[in-house]
């Protein structure tokens, strides 16, 4: 019980930590609120079981998957939502047609049924004394070296300091000479390789579904205001609270898979009514 | 007969000059004639969703397009007056007309209630936190589902009247006088502060506005609207059904955004337009190309923000309509002289 909770906990957190990172990213640099975030991630998870169940072999099904959702969300980003970047409510439709579009066109090839990915790796593992399924194993793996990844770049790169700079303040990081626009783009696809990777690290272990995206994108907006918009490190926390709160609620309470996410909403609001600006955020006076 | 020359004045002077006033008159007119010209089960069934949830989207914009409070969870005003008097016409046996109120009531309760946490949140981090209390709502549902019905919801409402003509003339009366009063609240003083609060609600207070309260009143307004769509909703005969899936469901909370956003924000006409315009549609897409409908209606929404991000009504009022510069009265883009001050209206307006 304690061992699942644990495990399942931790799949959670990565998972929801890799989609946060990216939402936060993007809303941080390019004050983009983008509700289709985790359809990019419903759209790997379908990539992956069309090319495995077409033969490719395992690497080049991933790179394929995670080139097409990259290359497919830069496209419509320029399309659609760079042009009416400035006008906040527009964005969120704008981005929430695109989720629904991917919704439907998933639909369409692929119809309703819930699919199964095979696993990269199956069988278990003995980890002190606790079976760990192989796939879980290869799941924390992934979302642990592309959220190391993330932050090798973000912090010790001249590219990481950019981004950094363009979230703090896009105007004046607009003058000391970054071009923002590029950078923009530039975070935006990190922060669809990001959803891509957990879409695809997740495949195997959730049934892929058309609507697959509704849940965690609700999670993971609770999980980045909750840590604080605009705070990297907010968010990763943010997520991994509310991931084993859900755990928690599923395994020890009766029904709980109904109210799993009832609960860690109710955590939201409860930290809001104490902190308004979320847990790492910066307080309102600063913000301008 | 005086009277009747004044209304007839009334009409050439101040209506017929401007196409979008006319537009609102046979759209109105259109709307409480329809009737006569058909009695289609379908259609009215269609009209009469289009009618609630104009009046749904019109609270969404009081609120987020108004007010600047974006809520991102209108569906839990709307499912809670679905729901409360759903549950009092089927636990107590309730008639419609002691429900309605009271679903309203519960509702306008609700948008105090999270109004008053919400004082504290800004901007994105309130449109976030709204959008939890639905789902929140939806947990509690289905936890007790002796009590509400559990995921079918409730069945067996009580019919708000006998025949179908009577309820489309029923929920277009309550739509239109309702959007009437909202008009005319938004055009008043309090529409002015909604509208500063939104601009900049710092400066507001600087000005000795108490935008506290007029927060608190917008949610309170807000919710109140909402509550009598859903209301309405759990008795119409169009629904008659109340489950969480549909009243409290993400998509329901999204549907007034898209309808506003596609429509023009901050105008009480822009929701309604977009309301007649996408239900309508979707809803013969749903005929004719079920498959593909969604699909087509995401495009069209992409496109039309895309290329109007302020709206339909917006950009083709501004289309058709201009701006004298020296007075501020509207006329029709095809005048030389404003009608008001006889000033030269310029060609194009910079």
């Amino acid at each position: 019980m304690v061992a699942s909770i644990l495990v399942n906990g931790l799949v959670y957190s990565g998972v929801y930590a890799m989609l946060a990172l990216g939402f936060g990213l993007v809303f941080g640099v390019g004050r983009v609120l983008n509700l289709a975030h985790t359809a990019f991630y419903m759209v790997a998870a379908y990539g992956i079981f069309y090319f495995a169940s077409t033969g490719f072999g395992l690497p080049l099904a991933v790179i394929l998957t995670t080139l097409g959702v990259v290359a497919v969300g830069i496209t419509l980003y320029k399309l659609f939502i760079e042009p009416v970047r400035e006008i906040e409510a527009t964005v969120l439709i704008a981005t929430l047609a695109v989720a629904v579009l991917f919704q439907e066109l998933v639909l369409v090839f692929f119809g309703n049924e819930p699919r199964h990915v095979p696993p990269a790796l199956s069988g278990f593992t003995q980890v002190i004394g606790v079976r760990v399924g192989n796939q879980e194993m290869v799941t924390l793996v992934v979302a642990a070296l592309s959220l190391i990844g993330a932050w090798f770049l973000l912090s010790k790169t001249k590219l990481g300091l950019a981004i950094r700079a363009a979230a703090q303040d896009r105007e004046v990081a607009n003058l000391m000479g970054i071009n923002v626009n590029r950078v923009t783009s530039i975070v935006m696809g990190l922060g669809l390789l990001l959803a891509a990777l957990a879409g695809i690290a997740v495949a195997p272990l959730f049934t892929v579904e058309p609507g697959m995206w509704m849940n965690p994108l609700v999670i993971v907006l609770a999980a980045v205001v909750l840590g604080g918009l605009g705070s990297l490190k907010g968010s990763l926390v943010g997520s991994v609270i509310l991931a084993f709160a859900e755990v928690l609620v599923v395994f020890l309470v009766p029904g709980g898979s109904y109210l799993r996410t009832a609960i860690a909403l109710l955590i939201m609001v409860c930290v809001f009514f104490i902190r308004p600006e979320g847990l790492f955020g910066s307080s309102i006076a600063e913000e301008r | 007969m005086y009277y009747v020359r004044y209304l007839l004045r009334y009409l050439q002077n101040e209506i017929l000059v401007l196409p979008s006033r006319v537009v609102v008159l046979v759209f109105v007119a259109s709307l409480l004639a329809f009737p006569l010209l058909s009695q289609d089960p379908n259609l009215l069934r269609m009209f009469i969703l289009t009618a609630l949830f104009s009046l749904y989207a019109v609270s969404w914009d009081l609120l987020s397009g108004y007010t600047g409070q974006i809520s991102l969870g209108h569906a839990l005003f709307f499912g809670l007056g679905a729901y409360a008097s759903a549950l009092l016409s089927s636990h107590l046996d309730l008639p419609p007309y002691a429900t309605i109120p009271a679903g309203a009531a519960v509702a306008t309760l609700a948008g105090l209630l999270v109004g008053i946490p919400c004082l504290r949140l800004r901007r994105h981090y309130l449109a976030l936190a709204t959008l939890a209390f639905p789902i929140m709502l939806t947990g509690l549902v289905l936890a007790f589902p002796g009590f509400s019905g559990g995921e079918g919801g409730i069945w067996r409402i009580a019919r708000l009247t006998t025949t179908r003509v009577h309820e489309y003339y029923l929920i277009v009366g309550v739509m239109l006088g309702a959007v009437f009063a909202l008009w005319r609240i938004v055009g008043s003083r309090v529409g002015l502060i909604f509208h500063s609060i939104r601009e900049d609600e710092t400066a507001a207070r600087a000005l000795g506005i108490n935008t506290v309260r007029y927060k608190l009143f917008a949610f309170a307004l807000s919710g109140f609207t909402a509550g009598v769509a859903g209301a309405l909703y759990a008795h119409s005969s169009a629904a008659r059904i109340v489950a969480p899936g549909v009243v409290l469901s993400l998509f329901m909370s999204f549907q007034p955004v898209i309808w506003t956003i596609f429509g023009g924000a901050a105008t009480i006409y822009g929701p309604i337009t977009g309301v007649f315009v996408l239900y309508p549609l979707l809803d013969t897409l749903n005929v004719v190309i079920p498959r593909y409908r969604m699909l087509v209606f995401a495009l069209l929404v992409l496109l039309i923000v895309r290329f109007m991000p302020h709206g339909l009504t917006t950009w083709l009022r501004d289309t058709i309509e201009r701006v004298c510069p020296s007075c501020r009265v509207r006329n029709i883009a095809t005048r030389r002289v404003c009608r008001a001050c006889s000033a030269e209206l310029r060609r194009t307006q910079p």
